[in-house]
């Protein structure tokens, strides 16, 4: 799946840190170089603050907007190259008006990204316009991926790691041991060859001959012996069929540790279906596009132990562009398809009956209470046993939730009453009856 | 001599056996699922949901509904997914859902749910998201630039528009009126305009929304093609 490359984290990270400060160092200074050819460039009116430019950039333009690559909206590195000022004052405060008056180059543009109508920004001034001008010079950072690469290659002989000096132990103990038995040895060749005597100890019963002849411990042993294995064997025998900690390779690395940990995206925005459904349904990949149309890198947390990397991540999400069959530079559908074999976990037999939308809709249970905690799981892995047990144990456990269903309280006020009970759990409202769950 | 090979002999019996209990805890592969009893028990005879089978196309269980198949309980939706039809919808399309408490929770939950990552739990477009710079540039309810009306934001959840993608096979016709209503309250408190009033005529109307309820409650899953 994903081999180690990182092992050196501390002399890495700090050459890696020294990369990214350099890389930093020097886009900074080309911004201000690149902000000063734009008001060469374009030298109508005054210059622009990129710095200010990208506070309102990020605030307005990026949600279709993006410097490099085509949005929604047309890339907008070097735009003032393409069009004069005047013009884009216009098409920013009101591209609709300017394009009713018949401008040639407004209507291309429109025509260009299927007439999808930008946004008016009245509200912005000249000078706000020529700050995101201004901006749009930035040129492209150089990607750091080389400069970590070269560092990893060469962090790669250097410093043993833990696995290394294990291994290492583990030499030196057997090495020890071997010597042991080899000195032992020529000790008594010696000690025979000079006729030396020592004592042997036969005359001592074999302490093997002194148990076998003591009935009363052969017995004991035997019962504790017999014990032991009926527990193992119990314990064997109990865990077939159970896939507690199943956790397989996914064709795509989908991490819920970001989605649903980092990103705190509810599980139901993606599984719509355990809603009001009795499968909560694995995401159609429009589902995954309604954010990835957007986020086509991976910008978070790096986990270098693991490998998991920027790049990874970012390989991940190459991958289900090419399964849904998006252009990420065209920004639209190619109409190829591959569909994503994921594989699944959670099965129940099929002579069990469960329902999603009764647990998560009617009785308002977390998703966690039974898949565990998935917004810290990398990889995702089955976290209960889900046997008819570990079932049975929650609906003892478990008061049901009588808010706004008034067309039951009439018998759960009766069946409170047969029980004695304030609240009743499931298992008295019949949630142990076989055939709720086996039909 | 004899004495330390019976000795070399133990250590390799005990290595044998420390070796074999060792295989035996560490063998559970966390990569395959576990060993059954009665197969026959466990897998379904008829085809089960996500299952690989020969007989469909690329062995996928899962698939789009029969063209031209019509779910329960559904309404066509007559703006078409353009610019136009956008601004059709803003001027034309009203809402017949009753305006209750319950629908407005309802709303309200399934916003938190699908709309609230992105555009902030106030409707100011400080979702997670944005302030993890996932996105950006998403814009408040209030933004003067917009003419946000009941029409315009079903329409957008229907079909999306410009970098937010369709929420029609995630939610349902109702649902989506009702995450309307949390929205058209939401830019309400922003604008520091009074919130929607509530229907008074509870009769004829709850009829209506139970209509709603009842029919639309298949329709979800066979929307998915949208």
């Amino acid at each position: 799946m994903i081999k180690v490359k990182f092992r050196n984290l501390p002399t890495q990270l700090s050459l890696l840190l020294l990369a990214l400060l350099l890389t930093f160092s020097t886009t900074t200074y080309a911004q201000e170089e690149s902000a000063e050819a734009a008001t060469e460039v374009a030298p109508a009116t005054g210059e622009g603050d990129a710095a200010a430019g990208k506070t309102l950039f990020n605030a307005n333009c990026a949600a279709c907007h993006k410097l490099y690559k085509k949005g929604v909206g047309p890339a907008l590195f070097g735009v003032g190259d393409k069009y004069d000022k005047e013009w884009l004052y216009s098409w920013i405060r009101n591209s609709q008006e300017l394009i009713k008056s018949g401008d040639a180059k407004a209507i291309a543009i429109y025509e260009e990204y299927n007439q999808s109508v930008m946004t008016a920004f009245p509200a912005l001034s000249d000078e706000d316009i020529d700050n995101i001008i201004a901006y749009t010079y930035t040129p492209k950072p150089e990607p750091t991926v080389a400069t970590t690469g070269t560092t990893n290659v060469g962090g790669d002989g250097e410093g043993p790691t833990n696995n290394i000096i294990l291994a290492a132990l583990a030499l030196i103990f057997l090495l020890l041991v071997v010597m042991l038995i080899l000195v032992n040895k020529t000790l008594r060749r010696i000690a025979e060859a000079n006729g030396v005597e020592y004592e042997e100890g036969e005359k001592r019963l074999p302490i093997w001959k002194a148990f076998a002849q003591n009935q009363f411990l052969v017995f004991v042993t035997s019962v504790f012996l017999l014990l032991a294995s009926a527990y193992f064997a119990y314990g064997w025998m109990m865990q077939v069929g159970i896939d507690q900690g199943y956790a397989p390779v996914q064709p795509i690395h989908y991490s819920h540790k970001i989605h649903a940990g980092a990103n705190q995206i509810d599980c139901n925005y993606c599984h719509s279906s355990a809603r009001k459904s009795k499968h909560s349904g694995i995401p159609s990949l429009n589902v995954c596009m309604n954010c990835h149309k957007n986020i086509a890198e991976y910008n978070g947390e790096e986990d270098l132990e693991n490998g998991y990397t920027k790049e990874f991540y970012t390989n991940e999400i190459k991958k289900l562009y090419k399964a849904v069959g998006w252009d990420e530079n065209n920004q639209a559908y190619t109409g190829e398809e591959e569909p994503v074999k994921w594989v699944r976990i959670h099965n129940l037999p099929d002579f069990a009956y469960f329902n999603h939308s009764q647990h998560v809709t009617v009785a308002g249970i977390e998703c966690q209470k039974c898949h565990g905690p998935v917004e810290e799981m990398e990889i995702m892995y089955q976290f209960s046993p889900l046997t008819m047990g570990w079932c049975i144990n929650c609906h003892r456990e478990t008061n049901v939730d009588l808010k706004g269903n008034e067309y039951y309280q009439k018998i759960h006020e009766e069946l409170s009453k047969k029980y004695g009970v304030d609240q009743l759990t499931i298992a008295q409202m019949g949630g142990l009856e076989c055939g709720k769950c086996h039909y | 001599m004899t004495k330390t090979t019976i000795n070399m002999k133990k250590a390799i019996h005990i290595s044998i056996v420390i070796i074999a209990s060792l295989a035996m805890v560490s063998c559970f592969d966390s990569n395959s699922p576990n060993y059954q009893y009665m197969n026959n028990m466990y897998e379904p005879v008829g085809y089960e949901t996500y299952g690989e089978y020969e007989i469909f196309e690329n062995e996928m269980e899962a698939k789009l509904p029969a063209e031209g198949s019509i779910p329960r309980g559904w309404m066509p939706y007559e703006y078409e997914n353009s610019t136009a039809g956008l601004e059709q919808a803003r001027a034309e399309l009203k809402m017949t859902l009753p305006v209750t408490e319950e629908h407005l929770e309802r709303g309200e939950e399934l916003y938190e749910i699908y709309c609230a990552v992105c555009h902030g739990t106030k409707g100011d477009g400080q979702g997670i998201l944005m302030q993890r710079e996932k996105f950006l540039g998403i814009p408040s309810y209030a933004d003067p630039g917009r003419n946000i009306t009941e029409g315009s934001i079903y329409h957008v959840q229907m079909y999306g528009l410009n970098s937010m993608g369709s929420y029609a096979s995630q939610t349902n016709e109702l649902e989506r009126w009702q995450i309307t209503q949390h929205v058209m309250n939401l830019m309400a408190a922003l604008k520091g305009e009074p919130a929607l009033e509530l229907s008074s005529d509870s009769e004829g109307e709850a009829e209506v929304a139970g209509d709603m309820t009842e029919g639309e409650a298949e329709t979800v899953e066979t929307e998915e093609t949208n």
